[in-house]
C-alpha cells in the first residue's frame, strides 16, 4: 500500500471520460454475450457499453438499471473477475478483458450525479392486486420493491434499522464502495417512490399477523444476523466482523482508536474475513493475522481478495484452529492448534474479530408458518423464490447464506415477477 | 536523416523529373512555405507540390474539421482553407531558395488563377522562372475558389479543363500535371479533356465535397465560423477507396494513357503500394502529415523499399499499374468461382459476431448455438448454403480464424456475358439453386 495515499480511497478510481470512451470502443459487441449471460441480473452489457461509446450516458444508465436498480453498487462491489470480466471473450483473444465494472460505474455515476431515477413506477398501477410487504430494505428487498412498482404493484418496505440500504451501506469495505455512494443510490430508489418504513422491526413494531392481513404477499429479505460465536472458551472476548466494518463506515474515529497500533487477529476464511484484515491494516494496525482452520486452497474468499490482503501485509495462519481466547499481558492470548508443527501454539493480540459466518435470524423465521430453514438458509423454489408458505417469497442472503449484492438483486427481481404473476392469477 | 528515402529501388522519374523516392507532399498546408518544404525534404520526402499559387486570398479562422471513428481521430479531414494567402513574390523567392538547396527533389508548383489566357501565361512563366520542376493545375479545389469560377468549377466542365490546360501548355516549358476533382459523375471525362489539352500527366483525387458533421448543441455544421459553416473538401484515410477506384478508372482508360500522381488517404507504405499497383507513378500525401508530421516519410520509404525487395523487384516502376490487368468489369468475373467460409474452432473466441452478421446482414449460413458449458457462442458454417460473401471473415476479430476456402467446382470459367446468352445451360447457377 502506498503510504501517501488515503488508505480508504477506492482501489480503482473512476475512469476519466476519454478512458471510458477508449475502453468502450474496445468492446467487440458480442452476440448473446457471455458477460450478460453470466451476470445474475443479466445486464445487457454490450448494449450499455455501446451507449457509452456513442455518448448516450443516460441510455446507458437506463440499460443497466432496467436489469439492476443497484447498478452503481454492483459496478463497485461485484467480483467482476469471476463474473462478467472473467467471461469476456477478450480473455481468449490475448487481451485484457473489457473493464465492464468500471464502465458500468462510469454510466451509473453519471446517473447518480444527474439525479436520474433508477426506475419508474408503472403508468397504470394495479391496486386491485393488493400490496406487498417487504421485510428488510437491503439489496434484495429494494430490488424486489422496484420491480414490483414497475409492474404496477405498491410495496411497503419494513426496515428494522434506522435507514434503508442493508449491508450495502454498512457492510462493504470502504475502498470498494464508500458509504456515501451507497446512501445516494438508496436515496434515489426512495425518491423513485419506494416506501420504506425505517425503524420498524417486524415481529416487534408490527406483528407478523398484521403484516399478513395488510398485504397480499410478503417478501422476506432480512439477510443474516450477527456472526456466531465459535464455541471456544473466551470467545465472548472477540468482536463481530460485521459490527467492526459497520463501525469503520459509520464512525471512523472510533474504529481508528480501536485499531491503530494494535495487533489484530481475524478468524475466518471468507470474503468478510478479508474485508476485516484489509480494513484493519489500512486503519493502522501494528500487525494483522488471519487464522483459518483449513488450507489456503479451501478458502471461500476470492483469490484476488486474498492477494489484496497479502499486499496489505496480512499474515496468514492456515490449518489453524483457535482453541481458546484469554486475557493476557495487556491484551488477548489465543490458544492455537495446527497440523503444522512450525506454526505457533499461542498468539498475543489486542483484538480478535470473528468472521466465521453470519447466523440466520432463526427466531424470526420460526414465527412464520411453514417457513423451512435448512442449515442457515430459508428454503425457496429457485425458479420463483417462493417459500413453502404460499404467501411468502424470500431472497438475498437469508436464502443464499451470503452471496453478492448482484445475487440479492437478481433474487429480489425474480421474486417480484413471481409475486405479480401469482397476484394476477389470484386477484386479477 | 535515415537512409531509407534514398534507397536505390525507390528512385523515381515522373515526366522526366527525377527524385529520390515517389513520395510527394500534396499541395496543401504542409507545403505552404519554403521553410516547411525544406524541412520535409530534409526528412526525406521525394517531392512536394507547392501550395496553390494564384491571386492571394483571405482565409477564415476555423478551417478544419474531422470525422473520428470509434475513438480514432482523423479518419477523415475536411477543410475550407483556400489557396495561398501569402504574397506571390514571397512564394517565388522561397521556391528559388528551396530548389537551390534541394536540387535533387521534385518541386512542383500548384497553380490556380482566373480563367484568362494571359493570366495563366503569366503565372506559368513566373513559377518556372522561380525554378519549378513542373506545374500542377488545380482544377479540383471544391470550396470557396469554385464559387469564383476556379478550382473544381473548371474541373467539372471538361471543355474548360481542356481550354485552360492548353493555355498553360502554351507557356510552359516544364511538365504540366492536371489535378482532377472527384466531384463529378465520371472522372474519365476531365482526364480525357486534360489529355486533349496537352497535359503531361494527371493527379487525382482532389478533395471531395463534404460536411463532416453538425454540432448537436449549437446546430452549426462543422467547422463553425462564427455561427455559420460551408461545405469543405474531404480527405484522409476515409477517402482512399474512392481515390483508388477513380485512379483505376483513369489508369485503364485507353483514351487517357498519361502518367498519374495518385492522391487520397495515403497513410502507410501499404496504401502507397496500392496506389502504385493501380497505376500511379508517384504518390501524394497530405492528411497523414497534417496528423503526424513529416517524420512519417521514414516508414513510407522503408516499408515500400522492403516490399519491393521482398517481391524480387528492383524499382518502384515495376509496381506501377501491375494490378490493372486484374481490375475488370463485373461482367468479366467468373460466376463459377466459389469460396466458402471455414472457421478454425481452435482460434474462435466465441463472440458470435460472424453469426449475427451472417444471420441479419448476409445469407443465414452460420449456425450459432450457445455453448453453456464454456459460456460462448459456438458457430458453425453451413457450407451448403454459404455463398462465400466474405462478411463473416471480415467482421471476425481474430486474425486467421475464419478463412474463405476455395472450392474446386470442376467447372470452366463462366462470365455473365457467356451465361446470359443461354442461362438454361447452367442450371447450377439458376435462381432456385
Amino acid at each position: 500500500m502506498q503510504p501517501d495515499r488515503n488508505p480508504f480511497s477506492e482501489l480503482r478510481p473512476a475512469l476519466e471520460r476519454d478512458e471510458a470512451l477508449a475502453e468502450a470502443n474496445r468492446c467487440l459487441y458480442c452476440y448473446d454475450a457471455p458477460c450478460t449471460r453470466i451476470c445474475p441480473t443479466h445486464i445487457d452489457v454490450p448494449a450499455f457499453i455501446k451507449k457509452i461509446a456513442s455518448g448516450n450516458l443516460r441510455g446507458s444508465a437506463r440499460t443497466i438499471f432496467e436489469s439492476n436498480v443497484l447498478g452503481a453498487s454492483c459496478a463497485r462491489v461485484c467480483p467482476t473477475e469471476v463474473l462478467c470480466e472473467g467471461a469476456c471473450v477478450m480473455n481468449d483473444h490475448h487481451a485484457r478483458p473489457i473493464q465492464i465494472g468500471q464502465l458500468q460505474r462510469h454510466a451509473t455515476d453519471w446517473a447518480l450525479d444527474a439525479g436520474m431515477l433508477p426506475f419508474q413506477r408503472a403508468e397504470v398501477m394495479r391496486p386491485q392486486l393488493g400490496t406487498v410487504g417487504i421485510i428488510g430494505a437491503g439489496p434484495a428487498g429494494l430490488a424486489c420493491a422496484a420491480e414490483l412498482m414497475r409492474l404496477g404493484i405498491e410495496p411497503v418496505v419494513y426496515e428494522a434499522s434506522g435507514a434503508p440500504g442493508g449491508l450495502n451501506a454498512t457492510g462493504v469495505a470502504e475502498y470498494k464502495m464508500t458509504r456515501l455512494t451507497a446512501l445516494v443510490e438508496v436515496d434515489q430508489l426512495v425518491q423513485a417512490g419506494i416506501t420504506v418504513k425505517s425503524g420498524t422491526r417486524v415481529g416487534t413494531d408490527i406483528s407478523i399477523a398484521a403484516l399478513e392481513k395488510q398485504h397480499a404477499a410478503i417478501f422476506v429479505g432480512v439477510g443474516l444476523g450477527h456472526v456466531g460465536k465459535v464455541g471456544v472458551p473466551g470467545d465472548e472476548l472477540a468482536i463481530d466482523a460485521i459490527d467492526y466494518i459497520e463501525q469503520l463506515k459509520v464512525d471512523r474515529p472510533a474504529a481508528e482508536k480501536q485499531t491503530r497500533g494494535k495487533r489484530v487477529a481475524v478468524i475466518g476464511g471468507g470474503n468478510t474475513s478479508i474485508d476485516v484484515v484489509t480494513q484493519a491494516a489500512r486503519l493502522g494496525a501494528e500487525a494483522v493475522w488471519l487464522l483459518y482452520r483449513r488450507a489456503e486452497s479451501e478458502m471461500p474468499a476470492y483469490h484476488h481478495e486474498v492477494e489484496l490482503a497479502r499486499h496489505d501485509g496480512c499474515r496468514f495462519l492456515f490449518s489453524t484452529h483457535t482453541r481458546g481466547i484469554e486475557k493476557g499481558d495487556g491484551g488477548l492470548r489465543l490458544a492455537l492448534e495446527s497440523t503444522d508443527p512450525k506454526l505457533p501454539a499461542t498468539l498475543d493480540v489486542d483484538l480478535v474479530v470473528l468472521a466465521t459466518g453470519q447466523k440466520p435470524h432463526l427466531g424470526f423465521f420460526a414465527d412464520i408458518k411453514d417457513l423451512v430453514v435448512h442449515f442457515t438458509r430459508v428454503q425457496v423454489d429457485p425458479t420463483t423464490m417462493r417459500t413453502d408458505n404460499p404467501m411468502y417469497w424470500a431472497g438475498g442472503d437469508c436464502t443464499s447464506g451470503g452471496k453478492e449484492v448482484v445475487n440479492a438483486v437478481a433474487e429480489g427481481k425474480l421474486a417480484a415477477r413471481s409475486i405479480v404473476a401469482h397476484l394476477e392469477v389470484t386477484r386479477g | 536523416m535515415a537512409d531509407s528515402p534514398f534507397r536505390k529501388n525507390l528512385q523515381t522519374t515522373f515526366c522526366g523529373i527525377s527524385m529520390p523516392n515517389p513520395f510527394w507532399l500534396a499541395s496543401a498546408p504542409p507545403t505552404n512555405t519554403g521553410g516547411q518544404i525544406m524541412r520535409a525534404f530534409e526528412a526525406g520526402w521525394g517531392g512536394a507540390v507547392w501550395k496553390t499559387l494564384g491571386q492571394p486570398v483571405v482565409n477564415v479562422s476555423s478551417r478544419y474539421s474531422t470525422v473520428d471513428y470509434d475513438g480514432k481521430r482523423v479518419m477523415g479531414l475536411n477543410n475550407i482553407e483556400l489557396i495561398t494567402d501569402r504574397p506571390l513574390e514571397v512564394n517565388f523567392r522561397e521556391i528559388t531558395e528551396v530548389k537551390k538547396r534541394y536540387p535533387k527533389h521534385a518541386l512542383i508548383v500548384s497553380l490556380m488563377v482566373e480563367s484568362k489566357r494571359e493570366t495563366w501565361h503569366e503565372i506559368v512563366k513566373r513559377a518556372e522562372g522561380a525554378g519549378a520542376d513542373g506545374l500542377e493545375l488545380n482544377f479540383g479545389c471544391p470550396h470557396g475558389m469554385s464559387e469564383r469560377g476556379m478550382g473544381s468549377a473548371v474541373g467539372q466542365v471538361p471543355e474548360y479543363a481542356c481550354q485552360i490546360t492548353e493555355w498553360a501548355k502554351e507557356a510552359a516549358k516544364t511538365p504540366v500535371i492536371v489535378k482532377l476533382t472527384p466531384n463529378i459523375a465520371d472522372i474519365r471525362f476531365p482526364a480525357r479533356a486534360a489529355k486533349k489539352g496537352g497535359a503531361d500527366a494527371v493527379s487525382l483525387i482532389n478533395t471531395i465535397n463534404s460536411v463532416t458533421g453538425v454540432d448537436l448543441d449549437s446546430f452549426v455544421p462543422r467547422p463553425d465560423v462564427g455561427g455559420k459553416s460551408a461545405h469543405g473538401g474531404y480527405c484522409g484515410p476515409a477517402v482512399k477507396p474512392i481515390a483508388l477506384s477513380m485512379l483505376a478508372e483513369v489508369a485503364r482508360d485507353a483514351e487517357v494513357r498519361l502518367p498519374i500522381s495518385g492522391i487520397g488517404g495515403v497513410q502507410s507504405w501499404k496504401d502507397a503500394a496500392e496506389f502504385l499497383l493501380l497505376g500511379s507513378s508517384t504518390v501524394q500525401v497530405c492528411t497523414a502529415v497534417m496528423h503526424y508530421g513529416y517524420r512519417i516519410i521514414e516508414d513510407l520509404c522503408d516499408g515500400l523499399s522492403n516490399y519491393i525487395e521482398d517481391k524480387g523487384m528492383s524499382s518502384v516502376s515495376e509496381l506501377v499499374g501491375k494490378s490493372i490487368p486484374n481490375y475488370s468489369k463485373w461482367e468479366d468475373l467468373d460466376l463459377n468461382y466459389k469460396v466458402v467460409a471455414q472457421i478454425d474452432q481452435d482460434k474462435c473466441i466465441g463472440c458470435g459476431l460472424c453469426y449475427t452478421a451472417c444471420e441479419d446482414g448476409a445469407h443465414q449460413s452460420i449456425f450459432g448455438t450457445p455453448d453453456l458449458e464454456k459460456n460462448r457462442t459456438h458457430c458453425e458454417i453451413n457450407q451448403e448454403t454459404c455463398v462465400g460473401c466474405n462478411l463473416c471473415s471480415l467482421v471476425c476479430p481474430v486474425q486467421g480464424c475464419i478463412d474463405m476456402k476455395k472450392i474446386d467446382t470442376g467447372r470452366e470459367k463462366l462470365t455473365w456475358k457467356e451465361y446470359s446468352q443461354d442461362p438454361a445451360k447452367h442450371p447450377h447457377l439458376g435462381p432456385h439453386h
